[in-house]
Formats: structure tokens, C-alpha cells, sequence
């Protein structure tokens, strides 16, 4: 047994990054994610792309309030060689670019260059997370493709409420169900791997009772809005089911990457792996507090 | 080449705090800001039980994590292993901060004083505006090892070129050196004795190694 006697020696929660640092996650994941959809999907509203767009750069907002000098803002372009937070901020300007023009008719096709650059800067996003290595919640390889994939269904969710929402509603909404409930199908298996893996690997006692205790509420959420893309298919006059599955898809992704951001992110601690021989005697048995 | 890396024999270690005062004064750290501290670890069932005394800083990475996630260059490391921040350029993004598996990076927005908004007069002295706002930590006390280059004088070993914590324990605890150099205080401490690094697991390389027992 392992008694810590002073406080901040077990991981504790860093509050470095708070809801402004898990905004950029939330907003840029979802602007990424329904820049992406409106490339890929045929038909897909042209204002998707300047939305997806404000998106992000609401995201860029939420972090410009959180740095220490904001005014100093443009020094993150300065070292893209190896942080993955200057290579989002050199993609951005693009994207944000692309994104915005892609409303103008003449220039409707850089919609696919915003996809691809959108799809580039949602890939460091989940890296950048995945480089902090301080946080095992976050450099846990699994939080890649569960970032990734949350920030592509929560994009298809704001691609699919747009399409049937805004006038010319978009009238096939049940093509439009198959990929919203396989994205939301790929999160929960994201998720469930994400637990398992951290679970396996080993993790700070906390993290993994709070992940126990807050993962299956956001699991039910995602099923219900699994269940509600695929009752599209049976209710093919309207689009309140795939509506539903829409917001509800793009609320579980907020939730989850608040949660991972904010919540699950408890540092690394401190660790003995052999305590010392103090006057006599042989070394005794190391201590990793609250592991 | 020179790499500086301290030493820490944890068997000599009373927990003492007196590194940790030492590194306040020489710094001048705001309130909540330590960076230095010395763990205080109670291990084992009773009456089995070990009380070990850490003491814990930047550790100086060979391969820092904070550096690869700087977005500015304002963490960098210099070639005699120290890893150090340009605070001119930090934009005080944290990053770093949850880059550090070591806990060892800090940021104060505003200008905090130990008692109330009255700077005593060591801290009028110290306050440094430059600091706010942007990531800190500990540096090895660079000015005075800096300062061994133009006077030729030893870090570890002359006091006026060590580090401050070092200078100031009383138990000879902590060892400050060049472990490149075969023949170094710290070199002969690593091969005489058994020790550790913390969360060397990472990857990190880091620059603080932890005596257990004497070797044979």
C-alpha cells in the first residue's frame, strides 16, 4: 500500500488547458468535419463551407483567450518541424480561406482543397493532443483515431441538420443516414478501444474511475443517436429521425472531447522505481502513488 | 561534449526544504510556484514502512518533450544539455506544460506577492514582468553557470558557479556536474553507486538521476 503524504505526489488534474483549450478541439473538430463532408458528400450545401470554416476559427478564438500573450499570437508559426501546433496554425489561415471562398459559386471546387486541407488539420489536431505526453489520457495512441473520427461524425452531424434543415432541403435523407450512423457506429467503437486500451496499458487510478463512471453516459447518447440515423429508414417521409441523430451526434462529440480534454486529463505523477537504503540495510520496493 | 545533469542521493536526503527555500531566494518565484520541492513518500504497510524524501525539478531532458511541442522555439536546449526558454518569444500556450510528464512547467498571469500586492523588498528586486504570462521552470540556475565559462571555474564543484539548491543542502544530498567528463564528481557518484531516473519509460533522457544503494 502506497500512503501519499503530501498532496500533488498521485496524478492530479493540470489546469492548464481548460474549456478554451477544449474548445479548439470541439470547434475545430467539428468545422474540419463538415468542410470534409461538403467535399465528399455530392449535393452538399454550399454553406456548409464558410460554416465550417467559422468553426474553426471559432476554435482559434477560444485559444487566443487562453494564451499568456495573446499578442504574441503569431510566433506558433514558428516551429512546424516538430509541433504539431504550428503545423494546425500554418494550415488554418488556408483552410479558413478555402473554406470561406468556397461559397462563391465560380469558385465552388476549392471545397475539395478545403476538405483535404481540413482533413490535414483535423489529423494534427489529434496529434497535438497525442504529443502531450505529460497527460497519459491524451498520448494514448487510441485518442488519434477517436479524435479523428468524433470530429468527422460531429461534421457529417452539421452537414446532415443543414441539408435537411435549410431551404432546398435536401429530400434523400435516408442516403444521408448511412454514413452519419456508421461515423457515429466507427465513435462508439473509438471510444470503447480508447477505454480498453487505457484500461490495458495502465493508467492513473483516477482517470480510469472517472472514464468508468462518465463513459457510459456518453455512450448512451451515442446510441440513441445511432438508433435514431438508422430509424431514418424506416420513417422515409421526413428527417426528424436523422435531425435528431444529427444533434445528437455533434452533442456527444462535444461532450466527449470536453470530457477528455478537461476532465480525464491527469498528469503522470511521480513514481519510485526502488525507495534507498537509508544508513543500512538493501533498497526496498519502488511506489508509483496513485497508478 | 558537456552534458550537466544533477544527482540526488536519496539516502542522504532529510527532506529538509532547504533546496527549495534556497531556489525561491535565488529565483524569486511568486507564491504557488516551486520550482523545486522535495516529495515526502510513505511506503508500505506498518510496520514495514519507508519514508523517502524526493527532491523534484525540471529534469533537463536529453530528449525534453516540451521542446518537440513548442510551437515558438522559446523552449530550446542548449548544448550542454540544459534545456532553457527564451521568455521574449513564449506566447504562454501551456503546451509545454502538459507536454511535461515531470509537473515542472509553470505560468502566472498576474503578478503575485507573498504577502498581499506589496512586494517585499527581495521581491521588488526579482520581479521580473517579463515572467508573466508565459511558461517557466527551473534553469540549473543558469547565470551562475554561465558565468563558469568566463571564469573557469568548475559548475558542481565551485560553489559560485553551482546551483543554488545544490549549494544549500545540508546533506550532501544533491550533486551537480558534468557526466560527460568521466572523471567529474557526478560521474564517479553514477558509477559508485545504483540508481534511477524518474519516468525514464518515456523516453525522456532526463538529467536527474536518483542514488538507491552503493554498487556491490
Amino acid at each position: 500500500m502506497v500512503v501519499p503524504n503530501s498532496s500533488r505526489i498521485a496524478p492530479w488534474r493540470q489546469t492548464y488547458w481548460d474549456w478554451r483549450a477544449a474548445g479548439n478541439f470541439i470547434f475545430g473538430g467539428t468545422g474540419t468535419g463538415t468542410l470534409i463532408y461538403a467535399a465528399v458528400v455530392p449535393g452538399a450545401p454550399p454553406v456548409l463551407g464558410p460554416l465550417g470554416a467559422a468553426f474553426v476559427l471559432c476554435g482559434l478564438l477560444c485559444v487566443w483567450f487562453e494564451i499568456g500573450r495573446p499578442w504574441r499570437a503569431l510566433n506558433v508559426f514558428r516551429r512546424p518541424r516538430s509541433s504539431w501546433m504550428s503545423r494546425e496554425a500554418l494550415i488554418a489561415p488556408w483552410l479558413i480561406a478555402t473554406g470561406m471562398l468556397a461559397l462563391v459559386p465560380r469558385l465552388a471546387e476549392l471545397r475539395v482543397l478545403a476538405g483535404v486541407l481540413a482533413l490535414a488539420y483535423l489529423y494534427c489536431q489529434a496529434r497535438m493532443l497525442n504529443a502531450a505526453r505529460g497527460i497519459p489520457a491524451w498520448r494514448h495512441p487510441r485518442a488519434v483515431p477517436l479524435m479523428v473520427v468524433t470530429g468527422l461524425a460531429e461534421g457529417a452531424g452539421v452537414g446532415v441538420l443543414v441539408g435537411t434543415l435549410a431551404p432546398p432541403a435536401i429530400v434523400a435523407a435516408a442516403w444521408l443516414a448511412w454514413p452519419l450512423a456508421g461515423l457515429i457506429a466507427l465513435r462508439i467503437a473509438a471510444v470503447v478501444a480508447y477505454r480498453g486500451g487505457l484500461q490495458r496499458d495502465g493508467a492513473p487510478q483516477r482517470l480510469l474511475r472517472e472514464l468508468s463512471r462518465e463513459a457510459p453516459k456518453r455512450l448512451i447518447v451515442d446510441a440513441c443517436a445511432l438508433v435514431a440515423a438508422l430509424a431514418q429508414f424506416v420513417w422515409p417521409r421526413g428527417t426528424v429521425p436523422i435531425d435528431v441523430a444529427a444533434v445528437l451526434a455533434v452533442a456527444a462529440g462535444w461532450w466527449w472531447k470536453h470530457t477528455i480534454v478537461v476532465r480525464l486529463s491527469y498528469n503522470q505523477g511521480f513514481a519510485l522505481p526502488l525507495t534507498p537504503v537509508r544508513g543500512a540495510g538493501v533498497s526496498g520496493p519502488g511506489a508509483r502513488p496513485g497508478w | 561534449m558537456t552534458r550537466y545533469v544533477m544527482v540526488v542521493d536519496l539516502g542522504r536526503c532529510t527532506g529538509c526544504q532547504t533546496c527549495t527555500a534556497a531556489c525561491k531566494h535565488a529565483n524569486g518565484t511568486p507564491p504557488g510556484v516551486q520550482w523545486r520541492r522535495v516529495l515526502d513518500i510513505e511506503t508500505g504497510v506498518f510496520p514495514n514502512v519507508r519514508r523517502t524524501f524526493v527532491p523534484v525539478s525540471c529534469m533537463h531532458c536529453g530528449s525534453p518533450p516540451c521542446l518537440d511541442v513548442c510551437p515558438t522555439g522559446a523552449t530550446y536546449q542548449r548544448d550542454d544539455g540544459r534545456v532553457a526558454i527564451n521568455y521574449d518569444v513564449c506566447i504562454g500556450c501551456a503546451y509545454c506544460a502538459v507536454a511535461c510528464p515531470y509537473q515542472q512547467r509553470f505560468k502566472v498571469q498576474h503578478a503575485q506577492f507573498a504577502y498581499g500586492e506589496q512586494p517585499t523588498a527581495a521581491e521588488e528586486r526579482q520581479f521580473d514582468p517579463a515572467k508573466l504570462g508565459v511558461s517557466t521552470k527551473c534553469t540549473f540556475c543558469s547565470d551562475r553557470i554561465d558565468r563558469a565559462r568566463e571564469t573557469g571555474q568548475v559548475p558542481g564543484i565551485d560553489p559560485d558557479v553551482t546551483p543554488a539548491c545544490v549549494n544549500s543542502c545540508i546533506g550532501s544530498a544533491l550533486h551537480f556536474g558534468d557526466r560527460d567528463d568521466p572523471k567529474s564528481n557526478v560521474s564517479t557518484l553514477l558509477r559508485e553507486n545504483r540508481h534511477f531516473r524518474m519516468h525514464e519509460e518515456l523516453g525522456t533522457d532526463p538529467g536527474i538521476y536518483y542514488l538507491t544503494e552503493k554498487d556491490g
